[in-house]
């Protein structure tokens, strides 16, 4: 049996996707110690990544967003609490809430998750400047979009680009201002970056690349009116977005005296510097397989696997953590999907003449990292495969002609898995 | 409301009311039905919410659409000509009485 499994209780910190992950996994494995699930949204468990796509689209209500409906919790006996955890207590194993109630552990998640970065700019407290995270944060926004004319927003990651596709559809007039001088910098190559410029430049909004934003500028009733940019110049906007990415939620775990750098530093079984907390999803900072270096990631994926981890171990089977990584963006009529993740590569081969759908391939020493895939979903998942099982692909075979993911599987079908890393 | 039939690997069955417009995913997993991971959402990102629809009501769902077509090829157990993605069964009046089995696994 492994090391500090079957504990009496265990208290999960976080009621978001990996949070939740954690409990229904916990069950699934048969634990039957006290399980409770703590979070400060006085909301039932949800999905996050329909938010800035189907849900902001007036395409799904919020009932549909629930990864359980409310009977499942009782039937499971999770004890779903409403409340601000203050404190941890790592000596007397006790979590305590900003009521004063505290719930002892025998084991503690700390699945806390992210906050959006606010613009640090004057104007910034103005009715109209959103971020968007929960699932409050998207009804507002929905809300706004049906009084909206013109939407700014800041930063040309996933959540922003997701949004300006949402409120072009809206009927909005929509800028996009990015500081660096391409979109999604910090997660796809130059290539599929490109790929979206032209999407959304065809969709009618405007992108702007290297500028910061200087400040905001209000009506008389307090509303945002303007934002104005680095270089002085003005863009009329009734709504403005910032999609500036995350700050990890490590607060309670550094005053617990647990490691944090980057995010709550873990192992890879997810232990924190304390034996008896595990840290998992958007706030982990976990070693990567393949390079070793310690990242956090924000995805789906990313939190159902850790929790999945956790939930085994807790029950008696042990093992590091060696999830592919996968990513997946829709926005307008185009889903982009990633397979692997690129920590730096030094090789790109492109799959696919249609400059609207097509993969790009990432190597690094001749080993394939990462695999970018633009409505090509086939690639996507026959790479997940390939990189998962450790398939050899080098960049001169990808970029023979007639080379498809698909066949370069089906050829390494039935050969005994290679262990990665 | 439309009445769909679920049917595990031990041929155990349960029938549920499912509301239109869900999808046959979801009415499974909110009424804890075991055997679907829809682990992306129903966002026709991982194909882990495979079911084979009865031969007897085959005629029942819409056809299938292209990419949930390239992403049937790669569901844990063996693709059948029977074979969809239940995250993209949308509930109507037609599916009616439609019968899906669960594979063994999903992942």
């Amino acid at each position: 049996m492994a090391e500090g499994a079957h504990p009496d209780s265990v208290v999960i910190v976080g009621a978001g996707q990996g949070g939740y992950q954690t409990a229904a996994s916990l069950r699934e494995h048969g634990y039957r110690g006290r399980l409770v699930l703590i979070d400060a949204e006085d909301e039932l468990p949800y999905e996050k990544p329909p938010l800035s796509k189907a849900y902001l689209k007036g395409e799904a209500d919020e009932a549909q967003l629930w990864l359980r409906p409310v009977g499942y919790y009782a039937r499971q006996s999770i004890e779903l609490v409403a409340g601000s955890v203050t404190a941890v207590d790592p000596a007397a194993r006790t979590v305590r809430l900003a009521d004063g109630s505290e719930y002892e552990y025998g084991h503690l998640v700390l699945a806390t998750g992210a906050t959006p970065r606010t613009l640090g700019v004057p104007g910034a407290g103005l009715r109209g400047v959103h971020t968007l995270r929960t699932a409050q944060d998207a009804a507002a926004l929905r809300t706004s979009l049906g009084a909206a004319r013109h939407a700014v927003v800041v930063g040309a990651g996933f959540i922003g680009l997701e949004f300006a596709a949402a409120a072009r559809r809206a009927g909005c007039e929509v800028t996009v201002v990015e500081a660096l001088d391409r979109p999604l910098a910090r997660v796809v190559s130059a290539r599929t970056a490109e790929h979206f410029t032209r999407l959304h430049r065809r969709e009618g909004s405007r992108l702007v690349f290297g500028q910061g934003v200087a400040a905001l500028h209000g009506d008389e009733r307090g509303a945002v009116a303007a934002v104005e940019l680095a270089d002085g110049a003005r863009l009329p906007a009734d709504l403005v977005l910032a999609g500036i990415g995350v700050i990890p939620r490590t607060g309670l775990a550094a005053a617990a005296g647990l490691r944090v750098s980057g995010g709550i530093v873990v192992d890879a079984r997810l232990l924190t510097s304390d034996p008896h907390i595990s840290a998992i999803g958007d706030c982990a900072a976990f070693p990567q397989v393949r390079s070793g270096n310690r990242l956090r990631l924000e995805s789906v994926q990313n939190a159902v696997g850790h929790a999945e981890l956790v939930a085994a171990r807790l029950t008696g089977e042990s093992r590091g953590y060696r999830e592919l990584p996968w990513f997946w963006s829709d926005q307008f009529a185009t889903t982009v999907q990633i397979a692997g993740l690129d920590e730096g590569h030094d090789t790109e081969v492109v799959l696919g003449e249609d400059p609207d759908a097509f993969s790009v391939l990432l190597f690094r020493g001749g080993e394939l990292q990462a695999v970018e895939s633009v409505n090509r979903p086939t690639d996507h998942l026959a790479s997940r495969q390939l990189l998962d099982r450790g398939i050899p692909l080098n960049p001169a075979e990808a970029a023979a002609p007639g080379f498809t993911l698909r066949e370069h599987l089906a050829s390494h079908r039935g050969e005994p898995a290679v262990p990665v890393g | 409301m439309p009445k769909i039939t679920y049917v595990a690997v031990d041929a155990a069955e349960r029938t549920i009311d499912v509301q239109a417009g869900t999808s046959v995913m979801r009415g499974a997993v909110f009424n804890d039905i075991d055997g679907i991971v829809a682990q992306c959402g129903g966002n026709l990102q991982c194909a882990t919410c495979h079911v084979y629809v009865d031969e007897s009501t085959l005629d029942k769902p819409e056809p299938i659409q292209p990419n949930e077509n390239e992403m049937l090829d790669f569901t844990a157990c063996p693709r059948r000509p029977n074979s969809r993605l239940s995250c993209q069964l949308t509930v109507t009046e037609a599916l009616d009485g439609l019968i899906v089995h669960l594979p063994e696994r999903q992942k």
